[in-house]
């Protein structure tokens, strides 16, 4: 292929970054305004006098807590889905029982069917154990409908353990726990760390369960919490600017540092659909 | 010693309260709040019911009028535009990954520019593309004023181009993983084959068309069951946007649904449209399986 030939895909490729990271450029860029320097000037102008006070106001208005909230809220489920989802996968590849293959696929229909179809008798089954308006409704949906992903991330891994390790430690007489807690999953941490980031980002994000389980405003994550937010500062661009930002921050930041174990986790969650 | 070893383990292997304690919490969070709630939509659906006062059986009413419902079939329809323009998009993914995958300088840090938006929540990018769609402020018509477009449409608040302008963010935050599924299949792709082509004196498009799309086909199977099914049941980025308005005119199922049993309190016909929207998902996924169903799938 000649140089011209080059030239033009590099071209293509260039445009749809542009096109993929445009929008959040701007985003950045008018979180650091305020609405004068936003409605007059050049949209992809520098900030002439950054408004570092947007980020700042809008921490101590609210944001603070969402943010805590979606901290705990994510860091609690992802333990329990990790570690649930880690002994189910265990008893799935490793243990000798008939329904073993039976009990994947009901897991995997979790994988199959849209979530908005389970909502409403969701809703009623909280409400008549008093658990809507309680974080503890949001933790349990979020632990138990990353579980399929989970366990499919995991079920691969585990497949290719060796079993000579295993006899080895119950030839020691090791007992199940000990095997499985000391050896096992250490053994696995590779693929747990892929785990907890691809559960980071879900849970990270997750909406439709929040906005519909929660709704004081001291238990509300990032997500429905930026929601109202935003109906509040509703003309002051700079300030929802520096809202978005700091709610998308987390994550570029995982990204950034963990760019490969994001994308194996993604590409490994789809392509077996 | 070996199998003395294999039996031992097969015995610890077998213990039956062991297993029960393993799969037990994953077993039952799945079988309470998944398969439990799936099942009760259906029969919901068979309810006269508000959401907190006692159920009334009324049968089928609920079904019979949501197959008589014009607003249902509307949202239904936005939701077939939008499985039919995710997966048209997938051709441009499609070249993009075929481009990226041919010894491309910089190919790794481009897939993962590209996979950026979605790592983003669905509320981040619907308020941002609020502001891009803005009408006055907007990037979006700020850009086309300066190109000379002197009336640039009010994007969000037009009912004829509101179900389109919502489509771009969903391409705009899927276009990643796509791109990222098709350049890993492509990379899979022994050198040695495009290099026989190549001598054989096929030109970079055929091999494009000849070779390397018929040997990733299982996956582009695969990511037209995703964009089909995704689309049909995707919610969030349309309910934040424009809460399917102005007037119905950016609704699909899943926001309808919402509406009825949240903000209605319509909760038994909103199940009845949650159970429709659960047979369609299933009946559209197994028809696209069969459809491209061939005996040569590569398993990935």
């Amino acid at each position: 292929m000649g140089r011209i030939g080059y030239i033009l895909l590099y071209t293509c490729l260039a445009l749809v970054a542009a096109f993929q990271i445009f929008p959040l450029l701007w985003l950045v860029l008018f979180s650091l305004k305020d609405n004068a320097q936003i409605f007059s000037g050049s949209p992809f102008a520098l900030p002439s006098d950054p408004q570092f006070g947007n980020y700042l106001n809008v921490w101590q208005g609210g944001i603070g807590l969402y943010f805590f909230n979606s901290v705990w809220i994510t860091g609690l489920a992802i333990v329990l889905t990790v570690l649930f989802a880690s002994m189910a996968t265990f008893a799935i590849t490793r243990m000798n029982w008939k329904l073993n293959k039976f009990v994947l696929g009901l897991f995997m229909v979790g994988l199959m069917i849209p979530i908005h179809s389970a909502l409403i008798p969701l809703f009623s089954m909280f409400l008549s154990v008093n658990l809507i308006d309680n974080p503890l409704s949001i933790v349990l949906t979020y632990t138990t409908y990353n579980l399929p992903i989970t366990i499919m991330i995991l079920l691969g891994f585990y497949y290719t353990l060796p079993r000579e390790i295993e006899e080895a430690a119950v030839m020691d007489g090791s007992s199940i726990n000990r095997l499985f807690f000391t050896i096992i999953l250490p053994m696995t941490t590779p693929v747990m760390a892929t785990t907890v980031i691809i559960n980071m980002i879900y849970n990270w994000n997750e909406f439709v369960f929040v906005n519909t389980f929660i709704s004081s405003d001291e238990y509300k994550t990032l997500t429905v919490g930026i929601q109202n937010f935003i109906g509040q500062y509703m003309t002051d661009w700079g300030s929802i600017g520096a809202t978005l930002v700091i709610s998308i921050i987390p994550v570029l930041l995982a990204f950034l540092f963990f760019s490969n174990k994001v994308v194996e986790g993604i590409s490994s969650s789809a392509v077996k659909g | 010693m070996q199998s003395l070893g294999a039996s031992e383990m097969n015995k610890v292997m077998s213990n039956k309260l062991m297993i029960t304690l393993y799969i037990f919490p994953a077993l039952f969070l799945i079988a309470v709040l998944i398969i439990v709630p799936l099942i009760l939509t259906g029969y919901y659906g068979l309810m006269d019911w508000n959401g907190i006062g006692s159920m009334t059986f009324i049968g089928m009413e609920n079904y019979i009028n949501a197959i008589q419902d014009g607003a249902f079939w509307d949202s239904a329809w936005h939701s077939l535009l939008l499985a039919l323009f995710s997966t048209l998009s997938l051709v441009i993914y499609l070249a993009v990954s075929m481009i990226l995958a041919s010894k491309i300088k910089g190919a790794d840090l481009l897939r993962k520019i590209y996979l950026i938006p979605m790592l983003l929540s669905s509320v981040a990018i619907a308020q941002l593309w609020i502001k891009v769609y803005n009408p006055a402020n907007g990037i979006l018509n700020t850009i086309l004023r300066g190109i000379g477009i002197e009336n640039p449409p009010a994007w969000l608040a037009n009912p004829d181009v509101v179900l389109y302008a919502i489509f771009i963010p969903i391409l705009w935050q899927y276009a990643g993983f796509y791109i990222l599924i098709y350049y890993a299949a492509l990379k899979n792709i022994p050198e040695s084959l495009i290099e026989s082509a190549r001598i054989d004196g096929a030109n970079p498009l055929q091999i494009a068309y000849k070779i390397k799309l018929p040997l990733i086909m299982g996956v582009v199977k695969v990511t037209v069951v995703l964009a089909i099914v995704g689309s049909l049941k995707y919610f969030d980025l349309i309910y934040v946007m424009t809460g399917g308005g102005p007037s119905g005119s950016s609704e699909v199922m899943a926001s309808y649904m919402y509406d009825l049993a949240f903000s209605t309190n319509n909760f038994g016909y909103g199940s009845a449209i949650g159970f429709l929207l659960l047979i369609i998902t299933l009946v559209v996924t197994v028809i696209i399986r069969k459809l491209t169903a061939s005996k040569e799938d590569i398993q990935y």
